[in-house]
């Protein structure tokens, strides 16, 4: 069943060929394997990117496929990182304090060591107490359940309460936005007890490997990203593959009608934004110890809306499509804001890229809205043939979809 | 004879405005119904209450063998308890083939779960095939329904609402926007399918009505104002008055 599944839906298996290729050509350049043409910083700048991918290929199976315009899987894949990052911290912390304590006369008790770590995590805070939801943070296994379990338990009580109230549209896309501010502004408070604006820092080490170079930790890593990507991207195909998926796109075009099916609309969304939050929560989890610091202004509001506005350009409704335009525009990205870009000198102004980048993304994604609805991963339509149903000439039925004069002429 | 729905006196207000007034009426198991009726008289409305898009004020609807009361249940239960509903304008799922649409109405589990790990049988293709031999689209099958005309929607609606296997079949007026021959087409599939079901017909057409050759119900103003055959209620004075002299 497995093999027909694949086999019905060929564009999984060249996702999966290019993304094999690319984790080759990346292993064979980096400096820990191969040519070194790859440099370390850019291979965990490619890995994180494949994280991104992920967070699209979630955000498109909501926005894509059941058109729940979601303004809050950032704050998932926050909270994801936050997860992971609790452990990391905790462990690398604990490290350092029972080394140094170790040169003391008398050996320190555990108490003692537990207490030296709180110093260290929470004195940037004022205080030295471990907080309540620090309870696990000593086992790896606990924080890597909650990295799924803390983004789909949230997900599912606001989602819950929004789609019961069937609240939908714009409307719902301000309710998840406004959930997002009050995460990312609560998480700011020093006693939120995840180190308020600090955030959580020194993700990139991982405890125990201290003598393994970034330079392997980061392929490491890169390759999780690669196969968390592989895994989420087959898993959302085989969400929308089947009946499953037909209602999702039954939902997006036409609510009701689905409720008149007999489907209930509200369970579907629930089940689905919860999923989708639990793949952000993972992708999260793998994208912060690549970027070593995560704090509350990765969960801002614009995170977000940077998800939407990937997911657009790259193309809605088509899982590679949202890959495509995770990875493009976060590279594309990574290249005008990191200063690579050569500024534009016009005379009388200097356009400087790093101010002038958003204002360019911002321009792209009104024009790919207003004139290329299908985005990027529309331009595989002109090779496979996939096309929409011309409309020409004056409508032959009182229906908007019915056919029409000059295709009834052919 | 038990009633398969009894609608016993609701009423709803909308701002003000008394759309359905103190309404009661039966319908048997295997019937067919026309509802007739002045603009405003409330034949939406009244669909509208069966399948749980709108709450009475007051009354019941009355189900099936056990007389379970339809108001407060929401419409996806309600569909489940087997009342399939036909809008005015077609409404299909265009972005998706007609056999998408086709198997989604197919009666089968409608659980999340379910439906996530459902995959058509041998069975389900071969009833797929025969509804789209039912409504003409069996060679229609793998095109995108926003494609077809405006009558094959309807018919594909129609074919939705077969694949539902309701035992309530609310349909409203199917026959908009059709061609002489596919009216009729309509009319026998309506009346091949009130054989096994209920089926209640909201029209306007009037030569429409006359061929399906049923039990007819006069709304007026929210309530019922004449029932009887075809011949029996033109007959009456006031469905003259309000309606058939206009």
């Amino acid at each position: 069943m497995q093999r027909s599944f694949l086999m019905k839906n060929p564009s999984i298996m060249v996702f999966l060929a290019v993304l094999a290729l690319f984790t080759i050509v990346v292993t064979i350049g980096s400096e820990a394997f191969g040519a070194g043409f790859v440099s370390t910083s850019f291979v965990k700048t490619l890995g994180k990117t494949l994280c991104l991918a992920l967070v699209a290929v979630a955000m498109d199976l909501v926005w894509g496929y059941a058109g729940i315009l979601s303004l809050g899987h950032f704050a998932f894949f926050g909270l994801g990182g936050y997860m992971i990052g609790m452990w990391l911290m905790y462990e690398r912390t604990k490290e350092i304090v029972a080394a140094s304590m170790a040169e003391a006369p008398i050996p320190p008790t555990p108490q003692e060591i537990v207490d030296g770590i709180g110093t260290q995590i929470f004195g940037v805070v004022g205080s030295a107490e471990f907080p309540v939801i620090w309870a696990f943070a000593d086992s790896l296994f606990l924080q890597l359940v909650l990295v799924v379990a803390v983004p789909g338990l949230l997900a599912l009580i606001f989602g819950w309460l929004a789609f019961r109230s069937r609240v939908t549209g714009v409307y719902l896309s301000i309710l998840t936005q406004a959930m997002t501010l009050a995460l990312s502004l609560y998480l700011f408070q020093n006693d939120s007890g995840l180190r308020g604006n600090n955030g959580l820092s020194g993700l990139q080490n991982l405890p125990g490997l201290d003598d393994i170079s970034q330079d392997f930790v980061s392929m490491w890593f890169f390759w999780g990203s690669a196969l968390a990507l592989a895994l989420g991207y087959v898993f959302a195909a085989w969400i929308v593959s089947g009946k499953f998926g037909s209602v999702l796109r039954g939902i997006r075009d036409n609510e009701a009608r689905v409720r008149f099916l007999g489907y209930s609309v509200e369970g579907y969304k629930l089940f689905l934004f919860t999923v989708t939050a639990m793949i952000a929560g993972v992708a999260g989890a793998l994208y912060y110890p690549q970027a070593g610091i995560i704090n509350p202004a990765e969960i801002a509001p614009i995170a977000s809306i940077y998800l939407a506005v990937w997911v657009a350009i790259g193309g809605r409704g088509r899982l590679y499509g949202a890959v495509i335009g995770a990875v493009f525009v976060s590279l594309v990205s990574t290249f005008f804001t990191g200063g690579q870009a050569p500024d534009i000198d016009l005379g009388f102004y200097r356009i400087q890229w790093v101010d002038w980048w958003t204002i360019l993304l911002g321009l792209s994604f009104v024009l790919v809205t207003l004139f290329a609805p299908q985005g990027m991963g529309g331009l595989f339509d002109l090779i496979t043939g996939r096309r929409h149903p011309e409309r020409h000439g004056a409508d032959l039925g009182p229906d908007k979809g019915s056919l029409q004069e000059e295709e009834a002429e052919r | 004879m038990s009633q398969l729905l009894e609608v016993n006196g609701i009423s709803v207000t909308f701002d003000g405005f008394r759309a359905i007034n103190n309404l009661s009426f039966n319908i048997g198991p295997a019937e067919l119904r026309a509802i007739i009726g002045p603009n405003g008289a409330g034949k939406t409305t009244f669909m509208d209450i069966v399948t749980g898009k709108t709450k009475p004020d007051e009354g019941k609807v009355l189900w099936g063998d056990m007389s379970r009361n339809l108001v407060g249940m929401n419409e996806a239960r309600i569909a489940q308890e087997g009342i399939g509903r036909k809008f005015q304008k077609p409404t299909v799922f265009e972005d998706q083939s007609v056999e998408e649409n086709l198997l989604m109405a197919l009666r089968n589990a409608r659980g999340a779960f379910s439906v996530l790990f459902w995959r058509p049988t041998d069975a389900d293709m071969t009833r797929v095939r025969e509804l789209a031999a039912e409504i003409g689209l069996a060679n229609e099958l793998s095109r995108k329904s926003g494609e077809l005309s405006h009558g094959q929607k309807q018919w594909l609606e129609i074919g939705m609402l077969l694949a539902q296997e309701p035992k309530l079949l609310l349909v409203d007026e199917p026959a908009a926007g059709m061609t002489p021959e596919e009216r009729e087409h309509t009319t026998d599939i309506l009346v091949e399918a009130a054989k096994t079901r209920a089926v209640v017909v909201v029209e306007h057409d009037m030569e429409f009505v006359r061929r399906l050759n049923c039990k007819v119900t006069v709304l007026h103003e929210g309530s019922v104002l004449a029932e009887g055959s075809l011949d029996h209620v033109t007959a009456n004075q006031q469905v003259i008055d309000v309606y058939l002299g206009r």
